[in-house]
């Protein structure tokens, strides 16, 4: 029976769906020209969803259908940050997609309906939930990294992108048809409530390997990674921008959902799959990285092995870990943005700034640029007093708490590695020349992609002082 | 005395000056200059205040400051010095100035950008000797790197983005090891609060693998040998400015970090492992200072020079044990440590001044090898004058700050034992050897080039900044009596601290 507070619990969800149908119909009555419309009503959309999840969210955990769906701190969280990593995204994003001709309405919409799947991801309290929001979240993200029509590689990315993520899902799926095999049931605590009484142990495990393959592949650990790279570099970069840092927040909510609120009782067996996933990721994603020339590409990397310190504070199942790792994933997200802005807002018609080699001399051409990106790539490396670094700290020492002192000395010898590409960048655009003549770097003079990504990328600074109260917020997310 | 947070406006005024100074912007160096320099001065200014109501009396932590940080975790923004901490912060705000003014004319490109990354990094050099918190010193400590890097990278000589990557790279892999470190004392004390922490029980493995998780640390920054290797090329890189912050007051901090963090949190350890350290401090001061002979380079001699008297500060820091433990001396105990100490301000000071000559010559003939000068004293009488005065403090001649820092650490190492003394004492001999050799080929002698014959004399700015220098090792060596007053009861509370046995 639906009540009328099932719906209001879900209401930021469910404004989402009208208010993304809303724009795709918009879009429809307006002219090329107009485009502009689309955008700003697209950003109004998110930051009304923005204040909807804060404003509506009850002190304590609330259910609504029956168990279905389930509206938490953690969720409100990653909620929050999924809206506005977006939002920077729609905004730093129009200047590059008005150059390429590529500044259409379905952007908005596909990419809206990918985030509404993500809010439902992180919100599931049922495996049916789970699997409804993974689906919904990964089918406009294809559709978004093939958004240029005309280039092979984009294609090449969202084919590449398609089908193993379809394998991936498809194995996460038997993974679950196991788990309810072995426990009868969908729900996340019955499961929970099950695992202790089963008699299909052995059936149960089984199908937890297929969940973490499926958690792994949506992180892009080692050795679920051979997409990332490729989508990265083929997508456009705008998506890249958003593959980068909202699938990962989704999967800090899945994991979550999966391992702790289903199979918790399983945590011994699940913390190690996880442990070995960080220690290959930290290896395999700093060590590749290195040899990138293309931006893109090593920012995929370095994906990667962020994704091992990200599994550092899930190796450590006590709300302490998890919440360092939550915190970890909305660090990571922000510096990312940041990354690909500056990226974006330094390519132009026929020159797209991809190259590592591009930036050379950047500092000459545009200090402002040069200071914000070298402020993500030391954030990126973990050097204080920025936010990667606080981050960095908190999951160190949620390993260590966690008696996995190897695991955090694997990860500070291959921040060591990963420390040279992230240096790389900096003295590219310090300490060179830049290129005379062709694709000379000059900024764009779009106003608000200047302001929102130098408010973004201050903030990285800035979250030296604020890391108390977004660890506290974080903590209180899982009950510390 | 006073309630407002004078430490916590030393460390964020250079930072909130260096926004300014960006904002300056390229097109304006002489305002980014000014601007500067008044922040500097005004700084130094309230270095002295603080120095002022420091009560160097009762010693221990005062003007501490407390305030929430990141409560999750136990951390917390707490600042609070001691004798010791004063000294360097002292230090470090008069050498600020003199790097300032020696960079007036000389930086062309980007003055602004230079200038801010100076600024930053007085703040965060002040804020490493001003905390109280684990955490918090590790932020600092390790943030100093990035404006460094900048500083070796942009401005510096034909190698530099080599040294500065080595610069970075090899001290980032000690810190990190020190940071997993930390977290573990952490895991063991619930906090980051140093206080605590002095007082955490560690069992004898515990402390043993701390001390070298710390030790890594430490070591590279100070440097000691044979982790050293990064600070020739950095000094020979750098531009003169950042050579100076590097000597006078970078290298401190890894010798901070020992009075702080290894000798009070893990003196079982440290006393086990400290016939190790005594006997790299002595590696140090002997074969570096055969490496310094040897040098053709200017910078690179001075660079070696740094090290091996940096082995003093480590020897007299480590020779406490085998003193206040063994034979129960503990007053030779304290002036071992004091005696670090004072070779640690005096080191600031003799080897920012010798750096800044350096830099004064590079700017006329824009070349390092020694054998490209020579003559000084016909061609430039007032510099060489200069010259021949920090040579021979760097040498350790009396009356100058060399010696008194020196003859502490000889004498307090002769009482533990006369060999060690014997090696140290040494050391004045080869310090001896390599630096008025030096001042042979330089100052001395005959001009090599119709270049080198025609170099102007130093003008008032150069000649003001190389006499505050004078003006302070002289002072030192002739009185050095405020200083050791101002640490003695720091000192001698450190003391009794690290003869307290954490085991348990």
């Amino acid at each position: 029976m639906i009540t009328i507070n099932d719906l209001l619990v879900m209401l930021p969800e469910l404004y989402l769906t009208a208010a993304a149908c809303l724009v795709l119909l918009f879009d429809v009555f307006i002219r090329d020209e107009q485009r502009d419309a689309t955008h700003w009503v697209a950003i109004i959309v998110m930051l009304v969803g923005i204040f909807l999840v804060i404003h509506g969210q009850p002190d304590m955990t609330v259910t609504a259908f029956g168990g279905m769906f389930v509206r938490d701190h953690m969720a409100e969280i990653l909620k929050v940050t999924v809206l506005i990593a977006t939002i920077l995204m729609f905004v730093i994003a129009r200047p590059w997609l008005r150059d390429r001709k590529l500044f259409i309405g379905e952007f908005y919409s596909l990419s809206m309906f990918s985030v509404l799947g993500v809010m439902l991801l992180v919100s599931a309290g049922n495996l049916i939930t789970v699997y409804l929001g993974l689906e919904l979240f990964a089918l406009p993200a294809y559709a978004l990294v093939a958004l240029n029509r005309e280039s092979k590689l984009s294609f090449e990315a969202a084919i590449k992108f398609f089908v193993l993520g379809s394998l991936a899902s498809g194995l996460m799926l038997f993974g679950m048809s196991l788990i309810y095999g072995a426990t009868g049931t969908l729900d996340l605590h019955g499961i929970f409530a099950a695992v202790g009484t089963t008699t299909h142990l052995h059936l149960l495990q089984f199908g937890l390997v297929f969940l973490v393959v499926g958690i792994g592949f949506e992180f892009g650990a080692v050795p679920f990674h051979m997409w990332l790279p490729d989508v990265y570099e083929g997508a456009p970069t705008p998506i890249a921008m958003y593959i980068s840092a909202v699938p990962k927040l989704a999967a800090i909510g899945l994991a979550y959902r999966l391992l702790e609120v289903g199979l918790g009782p399983l945590a011994g067996d699940w913390r190690m799959m996880l442990a070995i996933m960080a220690a290959l990721s930290l290896v395999v994603g700093n060590v590749v990285a290195i040899a990138q020339k293309n931006f893109k590409r090593m920012l995929a990397y370095s994906t990667i092995s962020h994704m091992g310190f990200v599994f550092l504070g899930l190796s450590n199942p006590t709300p302490e870990g998890y919440a360092s790792a939550l915190f970890y994933a909305v660090c990571f997200a922000l510096m990312e943005t940041v990354a690909f802005g500056v990226i974006l807002a330094l390519a132009r018609k026929g020159f797209e700034c991809e190259m590592i080699d591009d930036l050379k001399g950047l500092n000459r051409r545009s200090p402002w640029f040069a200071g914000m990106m070298a402020i993500a790539m030391f954030s990126l490396a973990g050097i204080p007093p920025l936010w990667g670094f606080m981050a960095k700290v908190l999951v160190l020492k949620a390993a260590i708490d966690g008696g996995m002192l190897w695991l955090a000395i694997v990860a500070i010898i291959c921040s060591i590695i990963g420390l040279f590409y992230y240096l790389r960048v900096i003295w590219v655009m310090y300490f060179e020349q830049p290129v005379e003549g062709a694709g000379a770097l000059e900024a764009k003079p779009d106003l608000a992609l200047r302001g929102v990504l130098s408010i973004n990328a201050l903030g990285l600074v800035a979250m030296i002082f604020f890391s108390g109260p977004l660890f506290a917020w974080c903590q209180a997310a899982f009950g510390a | 005395m006073s309630n407002w947070p004078i430490l916590s406006v030393l460390i964020w005024l250079p930072c909130a000056g260096a926004i300014l100074v960006l904002l300056a912007g390229n097109a304006r160096p002489r305002l980014a200059r000014w601007l500067t320099m008044a922040f500097t001065v005004i700084t130094f200014a309230l270095s002295l205040v603080m120095l002022s109501e420091y009560q160097a009396g009762p010693g221990g932590f005062q003007l501490q400051e407390m305030a929430r940080w990141i409560p999750g975790i136990n951390s917390s923004y707490h600042l609070g010095v001691d004798g010791i901490a004063v000294a360097l912060i002292v230090l470090t705000t008069f050498t600020s100035i003199l790097v300032i003014g020696g960079a007036w004319q000389v930086i062309k490109d980007k003055v602004h950008q230079y200038m801010a990354a100076m600024l930053v990094l007085e703040g965060l050099l002040i804020g490493v000797f001003a905390v109280m918190d684990a955490l918090l010193f590790y932020l600092f400590f390790e943030a100093i790197l990035i404006p460094m890097f900048f500083l070796i990278g942009v401005w510096g000589g034909p190698r530099r983005v080599y040294a500065t990557l080595k610069f970075f790279i090899y001290t980032f892999f000690g810190s990190i090891f020190f940071l997993i470190g930390l977290l573990y004392l952490y895991h063991k004390a619930g906090t980051f609060d140093l206080p605590t922490l002095w007082a955490l029980p560690l069992t004898f493995k515990e402390q043993a693998w701390l001390f070298f998780s710390f030790l890594i640390a430490f070591a590279i920054k100070t440097p000691m040998v044979p982790v050293h290797t990064w600070l020739p090329d950095a000094h020979v890189e750098a531009p003169t400015g950042g050579s100076v912050i590097l000597a006078a007051i970078m290298l401190k901090v890894g010798t901070y970090g020992f009075i702080r963090f290894s000798l009070p949190i893990l003196p079982d350890a440290s006393e086990y492992f400290a016939w190790l350290v005594i006997v790299l401090s002595l590696i140090a001061i002997i074969y570096i200072g055969y490496v310094a002979l040897v040098q053709p380079d200017m910078k690179k001699l001075v660079a070696y020079s740094s090290i091996a008297h940096m082995g003093f500060v480590t020897l007299g820091l480590f020779i406490v044990y085998m003193l206040a433990r063994q034979q129960h001396d503990v007053q030779m105990a304290e002036l071992g440590v004091q005696g670090a100490v004072v070779q640690m301000i005096s080191h600031g000071f003799v080897s920012g001044a010798l750096f800044t000559c350096i830099g004064v010559m590079y700017d006329r003939l824009h070349t390092r090898e020694i054998a490209a000068y020579g003559g000084l004293a016909k061609v430039m009488p007032w510099f060489a004058a200069f010259w021949v005065l920090f040579a021979m403090a760097n040498c350790g001649l009396p009356f100058t700050s060399g010696f008194v820092g020196e003859f502490m650490v000889i004498l307090s190492s002769f009482t533990a034992n006369p060999w060690i003394a014997l090696f140290a004492a040494y050391s004045l001999i080869i310090g001896a050897g390599y630096t008025l050799y030096l001042i042979k080929r330089i100052v001395w002698g005959t001009t090599p080039t119709k270049e080198a014959a025609a170099m102007p004399e130093i003008n008032t700015r150069e000649g003001l900044v190389l006499g505050a220098f004078a003006v302070a090792v002289l002072a030192m060596g002739v009185y050095p009596w405020p200083l050791m007053h101002l640490m003695d009861s720091s000192v001698s509370q450190l003391v009794t601290h690290l003869l307290t046995s954490k085991l348990g």
